[in-house]
This record gives structure tokens, C-alpha cells and sequence, in this order.
């Protein structure tokens, strides 16, 4: 799962910077697509439709789309949206679904009977890591002592998260405590129904770490009530340099929650390759920046076969992951 | 501190957050009257609206949009049973008799004035104490929320009067047993799905609520034929009085000042919010009545409408301190506004206070203009809203069915929703018929989610042992409280007639308490 950021954004704004002198020929109006439909397999407010929405304001307000669309429509996961996206194929040549690292997850425990290779990956466009988190006040003041207290008795850590057993919260810190050495069925994992409620468990005192995305970890440090202990990008971020990596305190793990797009299957290449270009452009107007320092996202473009190697190393990895802990045979 | 709360006056009474206030009540009222678009789906039509202004002015904007949701949704669950929110379910308990009863302009005018208190409270609660209520917010763990649940259950106890109760206990069961549909969070896995991907979310509260309240109604009045028979009846005459006689504001006021403390509370604890302070208020508020008092609730209490509609608004008054000072949202509106707060590069924590004093107290000042906007905006409009009633039953009853399908389905964007609350609507009839009640169902079902995620939390982080609940004081407390409630009407016709034994003459329990209408 490596992803050189800096590297791969010096490329995108040579390509685009190409592709801008091109298009300012002759052939502008064929490189803008018409319209983008989005499918949201989520209801309003939350991350997909924010990407979503977020991305489809980018594109329009910058002229790259001339008219963009969305469609909520949630449901088992979002199972809901990815069977109708197969079903309705033929309709859908111009519809962008949102997703994100649980379609591999949910197609790896059967959530849904589909997976990624059912559908064609466009790109993956924003990404995340996981973060470790402890009160300001506690004991803790590095995610080795954690290790340490679960090498000495792995009850005593409480690992707080916002969403069910076998998601991403607790498939992370999992991950984390077996590249530590510790067997990861006895993470005592505490499930929350959401982020905000984990927090509240965390600052309450009954849980002793959480396991949540760096991004909103980050912001709520900033607000002084939490320390991050670790993240588990492949390098330190430009957002808070002081936080080490798992990989740095010697942990051989690494998990990136990407978001990105899908387009119905049995798309045309040109399609795909339209697609991809589009989203390519977008990430160096600053219709893009505005939205994407709204939301505070990392961007990671990973396009097309970039994309679905990824798809299927993460699949890999946590398909193991799942398989130790127990959720899949 | 009182320089930010002077910073924060200037903020909020600049003419154009004064407008904000006035706009995001109105939008809020408005789209909290359609039955099911309720704070949240308002709030989220706000987003785009709001990146153009500046923080103060984006905030202000939503939080009026928020409360004037939470004030509107008890409209549409007065006059049609058809909640306008998930926090307003209850208030049609009562509030709908009360408008059967041709009382409905009383029963608007109570629910507003109870809102308006119940806001107003809980903004002055808000402006004294914002920063310190931080610590009450975090001093529930999941063992006391597990102990708060089980004493809002014992509301049902008693709930539907005499020879009902079984049928009341029934239902509460049923209602727990719908609450474990879906995925399971503790062990990750789905049960009673049948398989099914549309049941991995479980069964929202909101649909549940429409099916058995809204659509079963509606359906019931048309099997019985009223829409013919009652039409000629349906006149001005429905509005009946929106005075409050001097007698009905003494039963109400300690009703109304308990409930909004008592959802304030309940507000500020992020793991409950406004729906559960709206049913525990009214929970409490029948266990204080006495026996012959009791016997009205469900059947036109004013006291049984004043109870949930003052604990709401406070309650999502309350649900500011744990978002403006911790950063946690305690419910999907409050976490879009967090969202909104960080797009501004506002981040909400105990400092945001020192470092964004104009943002901190000029939302919480705003409040009160917004309570007393929401008031002036209502009370006018009563006598023209309820008459909505003299709308001819063929045509009102598409309307219902219609918004409140739409309704649910602009929550979800799931078809497989609509065919869910025709199947629970006919469930829903088929049991009403049989006399059975549809409250408890929905106690049981917004407790026992709750309730059940807080018990299996609480054993896990124990390693399984019980001890929690008499380990934690405050937990302790709670369930000595619970099993205070279920006892003591045991015990006491025990005590009261052994007294009578002892005054030959005395009747019986229920003359002990002189309490009531006076």
C-alpha cells in the first residue's frame, strides 16, 4: 500500500498542465464531459454524499462538467446503491458512485453478495489514515506503553470506536496490536454507534484509547482534550509532522481509508478514460481547493489500474486481517 | 468570560443575525411542520447556504433552523398524529386527542408556549454555565446510560390505564424485539435480517413512529367511514379556544419547569438527546401523577403534552454544551452542524470560548431572540394552521399519506422503506383493533436500542461481570430509583390499607391524593 503523495501530485500537474495547454486548442469542448450523475449509497449529511456533493460543486463550478446530478439512495450498506448500479447498467453510462475502504470490507464478510470487480473502478480521490488517540491526561505517552500494558494483560486496554465489531475502527486497531506482536482476537474492542459517542466514551474514561480516522482526530487535538499517539500512513503527515508513524515505532503496518469513484460496468474505455482525466484536471482548480480545504481532505489520486491494484492489495491484507480475527473462514 | 459575553450580545444583535434568526426559525418551523422532514433534514438544506456567510452568522442561521424544527414538528403531530420529527413522536400522544377533543387551538398554543420555556431555560441554563456543564456531559458512562434507559422503561408500567397494562407490557416487549433488528454493534453480526440487505440498518425509529401513528390513523379513519359522516361537523368550531384557563397554568407550570430542566439534562448528555428526553419527561411526568390523573394521559393530559414538547426543546438546547465544548454531537443534526463548524475552521473544545468568544456566545444569545421569534411567529399563525382541519377529509387524507411517505423517504432514499411502513401500518391496525397500544411499542423500541448497545458495552468493558451496577455510584443510584418506581405502587395500597385499617372509613389509594384539576 504505498502512495508517494508528493511524487504522484508532481506528475498530476505536469499531466494537467499538458492537458491545459491542449485543451486550450482546439479540442475543449470534447474533453468536457456533458454530465455526471452521482450515486450516493448514503442518506444526506454523511461522508459519501459530503464527497460526493463536494466533488460534483468542484467539477461544475470549474467548468470540467457542464451539468452534475446526484441520487441518495441507501440501504444495506450500500448494497442497495451497488445492485442497482448493475442492475440499471445500460442507463447509467454517465453515473459516478461514491465508495469507500468498506466496499472491500463489506464484500469480504458478504454484506453484499458484489465486490469492486463487479463494477469498473474509476479512481480513488481522497484518502485517510487511522489514528491511535488517548485523553490528554493519560498515562500514555506513546503508543508503545500501549503495547506494552497489552503485551502485560490485552484486557486492560479498552479500544473505543465508532462503528460495529469487524469495521474499520476495530480492523485497524487489530492490525496494529498483531504487527506488534500481540494476538489480535484479544484486542478488546468496544464498539460505539458513532464517532462522536466513541469520543465521549473516551473522554468519559471508560475507554482507554481510541481508534478513529487522523482527520478528525487531528481536529479534535487542536481543541487540546486528546493526544495523538500514532498514525498509520507510510510517512508522517505535513498536517501535525510531530505524530510518528506505526511503521517509525517499529510495527509493521500501514491502512489507508480511501474514497473514490465507480462507474456502472461494462463502461466504454473512452468513458473510463474521460472519467479519469476529468478528475485529473480537477485537482489543480481552485474551485477543488476550496472544497477540499472545507473538509480538510488528503488527497491520493490513484486512477483506473492504479486503482484496482490497490483495491486488491487492501482486499488481500484485510482479508486476512478478518480471517485471524475470526469473521471470515 | 463576561467580555466574550459581551462580544458575543454585539454579535448576535447585528441586524443581519438578527435576520439570521428570524429566516432559520421560520425555514426551521416550516419544514418541521411536514411530517418526517425534521432538524436533520432541515439543517442539511442549510449547508449550502451557509458557506457563504461567516461563522456567527452560518451558526446562528442553523441553530434557529434546528430548534424551529424541533418547535414545528409538534404541529403535524397535534393536528394529523403524523410527527413532524422523531423528537415531537410523543407529543402526539397526547396532543392528538387533545385536537380530537376540538381543542386543538389550545393544544398548539400549550405546545408553544411549553417549546418557548422550555428553549428559553435552557438558553439561560446555557449562558451561566455552558463551560462548566462540560463535565456533567461526560460524567455518563455506559453502565449509567444502561440505568437511565431501564428507568425510562418503567414509564410503561403503567401506561395505558386499568386492565390495559398487559396489553401495555406486550407491546414494550414487541417494541425491544424490533429495536434488535440489524446488524448487531458489539458483535458485529446482523440478526433477524432474514437475509435481507434493507434490514442491516434496522428500523428507523421515524418510520416505525409514521406507520403506527400517521398512516394507521389515517387508514383506520377511512375503514370506519368517517370521512363521510364527519365532514359537515369539521368547522371553525375545531379550533376551540387557544386560551389556557387560570386553573390549567397552575397544573402546568411545575410541569413545565420540571420537564425543562429534567430535558436540558438529558440535552447535555450526548449518548441521549432529544427524542429520549422527550419520552423520559413524559415517563416522569406520569409517574408523579396521581392514580386519577394517570388515567389521562394517552387521553388528552395537558400535562402529558406540556411534559415532552418543554424536554425537547430544552433537551436540543442542552445538546449545544457537549458540542460547542467538547466537540461531540450527540445526534446527527448537532454532528452536521460540527461539520459546518470545522468547514469554518472553528474547532469546537473547551477553548472555543476563549478563542472564538463572538461564535461561542453569540449562538447561545441568539437563542433567546430565537425562542421569542419562534413564539411571536406561532401563536398568530395558530388560528390559521388548524385550519388545516377544515380541509375536506378526501382531500386531507391523500395529503397525510402522501407527506408522510415521502416523508420517511427522503430520510433513507430506500424504496424497500415504503413497503416496510405499509406492512407495520397494517400490523399496526390489525392491533389497534385488538385495543392494543401503540406507545409503549415505540418506548420500547427508542429505549431498547439504546439500552441494549449501553448493557452490552458496559459488560464488555467489565470483561462480563454484573458488578457495574452497583459499582458506579451513579449507576447504583439509578436503579435504586428504577426499582423505587416499580415498587412503591406495590407496596403502597399494602401501606395505605393498613392505614385504613386504622381509619375504618377511608376508601382506597387513589382518595389519598387530593392533587388534581381542583
Amino acid at each position: 500500500m504505498s502512495f508517494k503523495l508528493s511524487a504522484a501530485k508532481k506528475s498530476t500537474i505536469l499531466a494537467t498542465a499538458l492537458a491545459g495547454c491542449l485543451s486550450a486548442g482546439a479540442s475543449f469542448s470534447a474533453m468536457a464531459l456533458d454530465s455526471v450523475h452521482f450515486l450516493i449509497p448514503g442518506g444526506a449529511g454523511g461522508g459519501w454524499d459530503t464527497t460526493a456533493r463536494g466533488t460534483g460543486e468542484a467539477l461544475h463550478k470549474s467548468g470540467l462538467v457542464d451539468t452534475v446530478s446526484y441520487e441518495n439512495m441507501s440501504g444495506g450498506g450500500g448494497g442497495k446503491a451497488i445492485a442497482h448500479l448493475i442492475e440499471t447498467a445500460g442507463q447509467k453510462q454517465d453515473t459516478l458512485m461514491v465508495n469507500s475502504t468498506p466496499i472491500v470490507i463489506r464484500s469480504l464478510s458478504k454484506v453484499f453478495p458484489q465486490s469492486f470487480r463487479d463494477l469498473t473502478p474509476v479512481a480513488a480521490t481522497i484518502g485517510d489514515f487511522g489514528a491511535f488517540v488517548v485523553r490528554d491526561d493519560s498515562k500514555y505517552q506513546s503508543f508503545n506503553d500501549v503495547v506494552a500494558d497489552f503485551r502485560n494483560n490485552p484486557r486492560s486496554v479498552k479500544i473505543a470506536g465508532g462503528s460495529a465489531r469487524g469495521s474499520m475502527d476495530h480492523l485497524v486497531a487489530a492490525m496494529a496490536f498483531k504487527a506488534a506482536g500481540g494476538d489480535p482476537r484479544r484486542v478488546k474492542y468496544v464498539a460505539y454507534d458513532a464517532g462522536g459517542k466513541a469520543m465521549a466514551g473516551l473522554l468519559s474514561g471508560e475507554a482507554t484509547v481510541l481508534s478513529t480516522g487522523f482527520s478528525e482526530a487531528l481536529s479534535l487535538a487542536e481543541a487540546g482534550q486528546v493526544r495523538i499517539l500514532a498514525m498509520t500512513g507510510e510517512q508522517r503527515s505535513d498536517a501535525a509532522p510531530h505524530v510518528p508513524t506505526l511503521r517509525e515505532l517499529g510495527y509493521d503496518a500501514a491502512f489507508v481509508n480511501w474514497r473514490g469513484f465507480f462507474a456502472a460496468p461494462g463502461i466504454s474505455n473512452e468513458q473510463k478514460a474521460e472519467f479519469v482525466e476529468t478528475l485529473r484536471k480537477m485537482y489543480d482548480t481552485p474551485e477543488w481547493e476550496t472544497v477540499r480545504a472545507r473538509n480538510g481532505w488528503a488527497e491520493t489520486f490513484k486512477p483506473d489500474a492504479k486503482f484496482v491494484a490497490f483495491l486488491e492489495e487492501q482486499e488481500q491484507s484485510v482479508g486476512d486481517l478478518m480471517r485471524e480475527l475470526g469473521f471470515l473462514k | 468570560m463576561l467580555d466574550g459575553i459581551m462580544t458575543g450580545l454585539t454579535t448576535a444583535v447585528m441586524p443581519f443575525n438578527l435576520l439570521m434568526v428570524v429566516v432559520g426559525c421560520f425555514a426551521g418551523t416550516f419544514i418541521g411542520m411536514l411530517p418526517g422532514l425534521g432538524p436533520i433534514s432541515a439543517v442539511a438544506l442549510m449547508i449550502p447556504i451557509t458557506y457563504g456567510l461567516d461563522p456567527s452568522s452560518g451558526i446562528i442561521l442553523m441553530a434557529g433552523v434546528y430548534y424551529g424544527a424541533v418547535f414545528g414538528g409538534s404541529t403535524s403531530s397535534i393536528l394529523i398524529n403524523a410527527p413532524g420529527c422523531a423528537s415531537t413522536v410523543v407529543t402526539a400522544f397526547d396532543g392528538y386527542p387533545l385536537a380530537q377533543q376540538k381543542q386543538a387551538g389550545k393544544a398548539l398554543a400549550l405546545a408553544a408556549y411549553s417549546s418557548f420555556t422550555g428553549g428559553t431555560i435552557g438558553a439561560i441554563v446555557l449562558l451561566f454555565a455552558a463551560p462548566a456543564l462540560a463535565s456533567v456531559s461526560l460524567s455518563f458512562q455506559s453502565s449509567d446510560y444502561f440505568a437511565l434507559m431501564l428507568l425510562g422503561l418503567t414509564a410503561v408500567a403503567a401506561f395505558s390505564g386499568k386492565g390495559q397494562v398487559l396489553k401495555a407490557m406486550i407491546m414494550t416487549i414487541f417494541g425491544l424485539m424490533i429495536a434488535t433488528v440489524g446488524t448487531d454493534v458489539m458483535s458485529g453480526a446482523p440478526r433477524f435480517t432474514f437475509g435481507s440487505l434493507d434490514l442491516i440498518d434496522g428500523v428507523s425509529f421515524l418510520l416505525l413512529a409514521m406507520a403506527t401513528f400517521a398512516l394507521a390513523e389515517v387508514v383506520m379513519t377511512v375503514l370506519k367511514g368517517q370521512h363521510k359522516e364527519e365532514e359537515p361537523e369539521m368547522d371553525m368550531a375545531s379550533l376551540g379556544s387557544m386560551k389556557l384557563s387560570k386553573d390549567e397554568v397552575k397544573e402546568i407550570a411545575p410541569t413545565v419547569a420540571r420537564s425543562s430542566v429534567f430535558g436540558f439534562i438529558i440535552g447535555v448528555l450526548p449518548g441521549a438527546g432529544a427524542t429520549i428526553a422527550s419520552f423520559l419527561a413524559y415517563g416522569l411526568e406520569r409517574n408523579l401523577a396521581s392514580a386519577k390523573e394517570k388515567l389521562k394521559f394517552g387521553k388528552g393530559a395537558l400535562r402529558g403534552l406540556a411534559a415532552p414538547e418543554s424536554a425537547n426543546n430544552a433537551a436540543s438546547t442542552g445538546s449545544f454544551v457537549p458540542l460547542l465544548t467538547l466537540g461531540i454531537p450527540g445526534s446527527g443534526t448537532t454532528a452536521i452542524m460540527l461539520g459546518a463548524l470545522i468547514a469554518y475552521g472553528i474547532q469546537p473544545g473547551p477553548r472555543l470560548f476563549i478563542d472564538n468568544p463572538d461564535v461561542f456566545w453569540s449562538v447561545i444569545i441568539s437563542m433567546y431572540f430565537g425562542n421569542l421569534v419562534l413564539l411571536i411567529l406561532n401563536l398568530p399563525l395558530i388560528p390559521y394552521i388548524s385550519r388545516l382541519l377544515v380541509i375536506p377529509r378526501p382531500i386531507l387524507i391523500p395529503l397525510i399519506l402522501f407527506f408522510s411517505i415521502t416523508g420517511v423517504y427522503l430520510v433513507s432514499f430506500n424504496t424497500f422503506d415504503i413497503h416496510m411502513m405499509v406492512i407495520i401500518t397494517v400490523l399496526a391496525i390489525l392491533l389497534k383493533l385488538l385495543n392494543f397500544p401503540m406507545a409503549p411499542m415505540l418506548l420500547g423500541f427508542i429505549l431498547g436500542g439504546i439500552m441494549e448497545n449501553n448493557l452490552s458495552r458496559a459488560l464488555t468493558l467489565s470483561d462480563g461481570s454484573f458488578a457495574f451496577l452497583w459499582e458506579r455510584p451513579l449507576t447504583l443510584a439509578i436503579v435504586v430509583i428504577t426499582l423505587l418506581v416499580l415498587l412503591v405502587p406495590l407496596i403502597s395500597p399494602l401501606i395505605s390499607r393498613a392505614i385504613g385499617k386504622r381509619k375504618t372509613s377511608y376508601p382506597g389509594p387513589e382518595a389519598a391524593v387530593t392533587e388534581g384539576e381542583g
